[in-house]
């Protein structure tokens, strides 16, 4: 009679391409890419930083309610979208705003989804950070955390129907993981041979919950095998390894209909949200080391700039530029109208019911009649 | 309140009996009544030419598959259309009703069928969340042609956790829509005009009336049949008193309405057929004819269907009014499983014979 230990002698290994200083490990798999897609990805992964940066200090001045950032998780983001087709389609949880990013959507547009203002596409909906664009292929974020996660599933489930060349991809936390939503995803994915890439960012910290006390497996990759998944660990803070691994869990997944589990290691460096000071529950020692030390975009930029395809100056001028398009982004979005009143009433079925066109009428009426008490930057 | 409707008739002398009179079955108001036709029946046919018309109809739920459903609604629908469109799923409800979410995203048209309504508790989250909100929070760009469908309210001996009427909880959400029939021409016209809606439905069935035939007429057989959704129906017109009721009520409403008629008193009964949107022109309509209003429901009474009849019918017809509105529904408590308490804790129609010189029984309808 012998028991499965609870826990494996060693820990899963994790797959690398670079080491800590950015330089290729002899022998790793390696996906080369060009000088077109490396430079494409390093300058997104700068740009999601500067954006983050900006939007965050917007918010502490009191311009917009809420926002979050990905500091410290741009190699996940960025790695990951690059190695996907146009067709995938992603289910985000909050925290990838890069993969919507490098699929074309503008800094002027991620700043009037957080203004929300009438020129938002989400018509000013959703709290700050909930962006989606259909036409990208990246689902209106939702709260709820791990939803994402089943519905994924029946998307795979979709795309497998209409036998297309493309995946389904959902991405998580290691926080999500905890949600009855992610083992039924699972389960259900290898039961069904859907297309599905779950990629898993194991940042550390849900809130303040350190993964100590969120699980007591060795992490998220070893949960796969549990529903039959194959699964991979990799460095979510080295971009070529990311690349390396979901441009491999893509291709499993559709040719071979399976769900495809990643798990990337990386660390959040920011806090939780605009809603949370993370100096309560860690130190800022750890929180620097590992902004600074074990920074992904410092490790790619040294690889990038190795194969001579960077240098200082197109770094400052990136940079400088970004930041100004934001600057200019937020002060247009700022100034744009709020959406108009009849947005309010729209969108709940598919046609108006009368009791809503009843309701904007009369509010419409009220409005007319007391205009005094109804801000004159919102349109009627 | 009792949920009892009561009759008292004079009896002959001697010794006080009561007597339970078995009630005469209604004959129902429909025209050349060719054939019958069971609502299990009814809503397998309505799923069959659904899914036959439109290949991005499937049907997901446990035991729909190799069991033939649980009740046997989606009786042959595997054989016929194959495992990818008809799914044996696994034990979660959040699974399946969050896949079926995803699907319908991407624009396929599932049919999730629950076990029973209690059990959608458990993905009531993908229902409201997911499904409900979806289209206002993606400003029109993600819609959800999603139908959830299955057994709702009581059954019969199955207790607590099996016998809960949702038709209040769905039906307060914006997002969605909500529907339950009573007869079999309900079933196939609200069903399909469910599965053809883009909007996510909710769909109440209710298992004592899956075994219940219902006359149809050739129009109603014919697969391009189809209700509209956000209209009642008169059932049997009346102009003393208005009776809202849905699902089995309907049928219980209207085997009251028989024994008023033998008081003299005649009620207008009205099949609600969709919660959400509620029809309150039909509605009001009526009670400015009648000037009375009974609602009745299974579910508990506490923000109940009937209590959103009643704000409805105050705020639009107050003046018309001859009488404060009368809610029947399910005793306040959760269901009891011994035969008798079940059957005092929900609407029930009874008809006794007393003798004149007891007291206690009184007719509550009528002033």
């Amino acid at each position: 009679m012998r028991f499965i230990p609870e826990s494996s002698e060693k820990r899963v290994p994790c797959f690398r391409v670079l080491d800590d200083n950015g330089e290729l490990i002899k022998g790793s798999d390696f996906q080369q890419v060009s000088k077109e897609v490396a430079v494409k990805m390093y300058s997104h992964m700068v740009t999601l930083q500067v954006m983050d940066s900006v939007l965050y200090e917007a918010q502490r001045q009191g311009r917009f309610s809420f926002y979050l950032t990905t500091i410290g998780e741009e190699a996940i983001n960025i790695g990951s979208a690059a190695a996907l087709s146009a067709d995938d389609f992603i289910l985000p949880q909050y925290r990838e705003p890069g993969v919507l990013l490098w699929r074309g959507y503008t800094l002027q547009q991620f700043a009037n989804q957080v203004f929300a203002n009438k020129a938002d596409d989400g018509k000013g909906r959703q709290m700050p950070i909930h962006y989606g664009s259909k036409k990208l292929n990246y689902i209106t974020i939702s709260s709820p955390i791990a939803t994402q996660l089943p519905q994924a599933v029946g998307v795979a489930y979709s795309l497998k129907m209409e036998k297309k060349d493309a995946c389904a991809v959902a991405y998580t936390g290691d926080g999500g993981t905890s949600e009855g939503d992610f083992h039924a995803a699972l389960n259900f994915a290898a039961v069904m041979e859907a297309p599905v890439v779950f990629i898993c960012r194991n940042n550390g910290w849900a809130i303040s919950t350190n993964i100590s006390e969120q699980f007591r497996s060795d992490g998220i990759v070893v949960k796969g095998r549990a529903y039959g998944i194959r699964s991979i660990r990799v460095d979510g803070n080295d971009a070529l390894a990311v690349y390396t691994a979901v441009q491999a869990a893509r291709e499993m997944a559709i040719s071979e209909k399976r769900p495809v589990l990643v798990e990337a290691l990386t660390y959040r460096v920011g806090h939780h949200s605009t809603s949370d000071d993370s100096t309560k529950y860690r130190t800022l020692d750890e929180i620097e080391y590992w902004k600074t030390e074990r920074s992904p975009i410092n490790r790619f930029r040294n690889w990038v700039e190795r194969q001579g395809w960077w240098s200082e100056q197109e770094e400052t001028e990136l940079r400088s530029s970004i930041k100004k398009q934001l600057l200019q982004a937020i002060q247009v979005a700022e100034k744009t109208e709020k959406p108009a009143i009849t947005e309010l009433f729209s969108d709940v079925y598919d046609v108006p019911p009368s009791n809503l066109a009843e309701q904007e009428k009369q509010l419409k009426e009220i409005i007319q009649t007391y205009p005094q008490d109804y801000p004159t930057d919102v349109p009627v | 309140m009792w949920g009892i409707i009561r009759q008292k008739v004079a009896a002959g002398g001697g010794s006080p009996v009561a007597r339970i009179r078995p009630v005469v079955s209604n004959l129902r108001n429909y025209s050349s009544a060719v054939k019958q036709m069971m609502v299990r029946e009814a809503l397998n046919s309505a799923l069959d030419e659904e899914m036959s018309a439109d290949p991005k109809v499937f049907l997901m739920g446990e035991e729909v598959g190799e069991y033939q459903g649980a009740y046997k609604i989606s009786k042959g629908l595997l054989e016929k259309y194959g495992p990818e469109r008809v799914l044996d799923t696994p034990i979660t409800e959040a699974g399946f009703t969050g896949i079926g979410v995803g699907a319908a995203y991407y624009g396929l048209k599932p049919v999730v069928e629950f076990m029973t309504f209690n059990f959608s508790m458990q993905a009531i989250d993908h229902i409201i969340n997911s499904a409900a909100k979806s289209n206002y929070m993606s400003s029109g760009q993600i819609s959800v042609p999603i139908v959830f469908r299955g057994p709702n309210g009581a059954a019969a001996g199955v207790g607590a956790q099996h016998s809960h009427c949702y038709a209040a909880w769905y039906a307060s959400v914006p997002g969605l829509k909500v529907l339950s029939p009573y007869s079999s021409e309900d079933a196939r016209g609200l069903l399909k005009a469910a599965i053809r809606d883009p909007d996510p439905v909710v769909f109440l069935e209710n298992e004592l009336l899956y075994g219940e035939s219902f006359p149809v007429s050739a129009e109603v057989l014919d697969s391009s049949f189809c209700l509209p959704i956000g209209k009642a129906k008169i059932e049997r017109e009346g102009k003393d008193v208005t009776i809202t009721a849905f699902s089995k009520i309907v049928g219980l409403s209207l085997k009251a309405a028989e024994i008023l008629a033998k008081e003299g008193i005649s009620a207008e009964v009205i099949n609600l057929r969709s919660i959400r949107p509620l029809d309150r022109s039909t509605i009001n309509a009526s009670v400015r004819k009648t000037n009375r209003l009974v609602t009745v429901e299974e579910g508990f009474p506490q923000h109940g269907v009937g209590a959103e009849i009643c704000a409805s019918v105050i705020e639009e017809s107050f003046g018309y009014l001859d009488a404060p509105v009368e809610r029947i529904a399910g005793a306040d408590v959760p269901m009891p499983y011994a035969a008798n308490l079940e059957r005092m804790a929900v609407p029930q129609v009874l008809c006794f014979l007393y003798d004149s010189s007891i007291d206690g029984c009184y007719k509550f309808l009528v002033y």
